[in-house]
């Protein structure tokens, strides 16, 4: 008994002693910290695994913390215990950059890195819909204008589809989507939502007039049930969509690429989300993707410069590079150029920029 | 005593047999009472016994289905999961071309363009680069890193070509395990008509086998699913469980034997008993919060390191350990100590002695229970940083790690396919830990408890 006793405080002393010692002496960081956004993730994470199999150094670490929590963290401070890289679905905020500049990351290097599109999709064996933006800001919006007098509106009367417009089918509306916290809702309430709203003159009108009700017009989604927070795992969506034939889901374009035995894009505005009309931008609903760097810290953490360079290379984000195989949308070779040059050269971004 | 006319016995009698013959007038007034409570008694105990029956029906009504709800869990995780455990190969004839390989420098060599080059003589007669890119896609990209190891350690094959087994790629294994029809258009497959004519080219010439996935035991995660694996996850989890088990185990232990014990009891002990209790019912991901904050923030613990994990589930698991440690002081009898006082044994002695070897069993068991609470936690680990793509090993305690059930967490999340059958599989082998370590529970109590 007294032996156990002792072997377990000196275990426990041990331990404390290990952890003490290891806290105060990070002061050194041998692997490469990557937080931010949950749809960069798996673009990211190859990337990591490649540079971390190829090269000697050691495989960079890669969280998902959505594109908010990741710049929060990014835009703590610049030394060992704060991320180097934040993956972002949307652009930073200036509200984000002036945070980060205020907490000593002075200079920050914007990279985008393709584009992702946002899919409306439903099961293969339903009906394809030919939807418009301005019929899903109709189907989805919280309040809708009421005929065409301007300014009057009412609470979303929709029910079916075919009350939204003519064309489309007699189905129930009921659309499976990401929560707010998601960015893939942040982009979709933005490019469809919005620019389908704008349709109507008055509110076009209104954004001048009064920005914030315009807002709140344009980006509020129904909560009367026709439009279901299905959590943040479009694996989630992709499985309710095949069991529920009626049902439209919202995600992200590579869970359609993977799964396009049994889902079907519907059309936005007359285009079906292909590769091809992504990646060309006929097709509405895609939104770029990007990655912010501390400048500070591409000296002082080991294969910084290594694994930029592997993640801005053709053979990584090209037209036919092994993201794209993850679904990633390239861009056209003159914006990849622009982008690589200021990995190069870690041109800092500006207030101003935004 | 049962020939007996005294009243109580009398009474118990003929309540019991109401056909005895009376023997005199009183009983007979008595037996008429009786008979009448017989009555009102036999009138209501159809129903009784039906609703005895009725209460039993429902009880295992319940058990039935919850074992119900069980089995579906099981058999659904089995059916996805099972799968995973094997993996497809293909069998390569790669010609180690002297020219390519810089014997020097076995570290910079194009392994992968070796590859291709197998590839490309088996199928020569694809031109196109669109076609290349998809036959070199058939191969997993792990192929080249298969190629290196063989090269290192067969140095002497250089300039010889050598027949290897390279693990394919996930739509390859997909489509062996029969998870991509064959049947459905070629438009909404993953894999065209072409790719699985090059599939069955291998599978003519039985250059293509399915193993058992080692890979998925000793490997971390991966982005390619037939490169991915759980041992990082696991090392993880074993790493914070050690933490976690160091730290919580004495605290947990001395904190009852100090309350239980040696306290006086007065308010303060109250209010910390109160306290304990509460702890126990907190929502983890709060002392995922307080990691955040203590340990990170405060102390500058690195993020993501099973060191912070350990600390953060301890915290977690110390409320369950100290009320499970103190339900086994407890049921120790007084008599033990009383015994052990009244031979001379000192406080301490007395409990180091005698009550503590005696509580010890429950004690393991609580413990192991708050282990297994912890080992299938993710909300906590969330705040600190371990849900992350990690594919390195750890081999310490500062490493960055990441845990099981957050490893079941990603994979669920990863679009391809193949990941599903991980994931289940994933789960199975979280499942076996749990139950091991609920049964080294139920072993540890039914060999060493007492009872009294």
């Amino acid at each position: 008994m007294k032996k156990v006793c002792i072997a377990v405080f000196v275990l426990v002393f041990g331990l404390i002693s290990l952890g003490l010692g290891n806290g105060f002496a990070s002061s050194s960081r041998d692997y490469i910290s990557v937080v931010g956004s949950s749809t960069v993730y798996p673009f990211a994470t190859v990337v990591a695994e490649r540079f971390g199999k190829s090269t000697a150094f050691k495989t960079p670490k890669i969280e998902s913390t959505g594109s908010g929590g990741g710049h929060k963290l990014f835009g703590a401070g610049v030394g060992v215990q704060f991320p180097d890289i934040t993956n972002s679905s949307r652009r930073i905020k200036k509200s984000e950059l002036e945070k980060a500049m205020k907490n000593g990351v002075k200079e920050i290097v914007e990279v985008k890195i393709g584009y992702d599109g946002i899919v409306i999709a439903n099961s293969k064996s339903a009906p394809t819909f030919k939807l418009t933006r301005k019929d899903l800001f109709l189907a989805l919006a919280k309040n809708v204008p009421s005929g065409n007098e301007s300014g009057k509106l009412v609470p979303n009367p929709y029910k079916t589809w075919k009350e939204v417009d003519s064309t489309l089918p007699d189905i129930k509306i009921e659309v499976l989507g990401p929560p707010p916290t998601s960015g893939t809702r942040d982009a979709f309430v933005e490019l469809a939502m919005e620019s389908g709203a704008k349709q109507f003159g008055w509110i076009k009108d209104l954004k001048k007039a009064d920005k914030k009700a315009y807002k709140a017009l344009c980006h509020t989604i129904r909560e009367d049930g026709a439009y279901i927070e299905a959590g943040e795992n479009d694996n989630l969506i992709v499985q309710k969509l095949s069991a529920n034939k009626n049902a439209l889901g919202i995600f992200g374009f590579s869970f359609l690429d993977q799964n396009a035995d049994k889902l079907q894009g519907s059309f936005v505005d007359g285009v079906q989300p292909k590769f091809e009309a992504i990646a060309d931008g006929s097709y509405p609903v895609s939104r770029p993707l990007f990655f912010y760097v501390k400048k500070a810290h591409v000296q002082a953490i080991p294969g910084m410069r290594e694994f930029l360079a592997e993640f801005t290379s053709d053979k990584a984000w090209g037209d036919e590079g092994y993201l794209t195989d993850k679904g990633l949308i390239p861009m056209p070779e003159s914006e990849r150029k622009v982008f690589h040059d200021a990995v190069k050269t870690l041109k800092p971004m500006l207030l101003s920029d935004l | 005593m049962n020939n007996s006319t005294t009243g109580l016995s009398g009474l118990n009698l003929s309540s019991l047999k109401p056909s005895t013959e009376p023997s005199n007038a009183g009983q007979t007034a008595v037996r008429g009472a009786q008979v009448r409570t017989m009555d009102v008694v036999n009138k209501g105990l159809a129903r009784r016994h039906r609703s005895e029956s009725r209460f039993k029906r429902l009880g295992l009504a319940a058990i039935l289905l919850s074992l119900a709800f069980l089995a579906v869990l099981f058999v659904s995780i089995f059916a996805n999961g099972y799968t995973a455990f094997k993996q497809t190969f293909i069998q390569l004839e790669v010609f180690l071309d002297p020219l390519e390989i810089d014997k020097e420098n076995l570290q910079t060599v194009n392994y992968m363009g070796l590859v291709k080059k197998s590839l490309t003589t088996i199928f020569p007669l694809v031109k196109s680069r669109a076609d290349k890119r998809k036959l070199y896609g058939i191969v997993s990209t792990g192929a080249a890193f298969d190629l290196q190891k063989f090269v290192q350690k067969n140095r002497h094959e250089i300039g010889n070509t050598i027949q290897i087994w390279v693990p394919a790629d996930d739509d390859v294994d997909m489509l062996m395990k029969g998870h991509i029809s064959r049947d459905v258009p070629e438009a909404e497959r993953r894999m065209n008509d072409t790719q699985i004519a090059w599939v069955d080219h291998f599978i003519d010439r039985s250059r293509i086998k399915q193993e058992f996935n080692t890979i998925f035991f000793t490997g971390g995660d991966s982005r390619e699913p037939e490169l991915a694996g759980i041992w990082g996850a696991t090392c993880g989890s074993l790493y914070t469980l050690l933490v976690a088990l160091c730290l919580s185990f004495p605290i947990g232990i001395a904190t009852a034997i100090y309350l239980e014990e040696f306290a006086p009891t007065n308010r303060w002990t109250d209010v910390v008993e109160v306290n304990i209790n509460n702890l126990a019912a907190v929502p983890s991901i709060v002392f995922g919060l307080l990691g955040l904050a203590v340990f990170l923030n405060f102390f500058g613990l690195p993020r993501s390191a099973p060191l912070v994990g350990g600390l953060v589930l301890t915290l977690m698991t110390l409320p369950t350990i100290i009320i499970a440690s103190r339900a086994s002081l407890k049921s120790v009898p007084p008599s033990i100590r009383e015994a052990a006082l009244g031979i001379g044994a000192s406080k301490t002695q007395m409990v180091a002695h005698h009550v503590l070897p005696l509580a010890m069993p429950g004690m393991l068991t609580g413990t192991i229970i708050g282990m297994a609470q912890a080992l299938g936690e993710t909300a906590p680990l969330l705040m600190i940083g371990m849900v992350a793509f990690i594919v390195d090993i750890p081999t310490g305690f500062t490493d960055p790690s990441t845990v099981l059930p957050v490893q079941i967490f990603l994979w669920a999340d990863s679009p391809e396919r193949a990941f599903l059958e991980k994931t289940s599989a994933a789960i199975m082998v979280l499942l076996v830990f749990l139950v091991a370590m609920n049964g080294l529970a139920v072993v540890l109590r039914k060999k060493f408890e007492r009872r009294w």
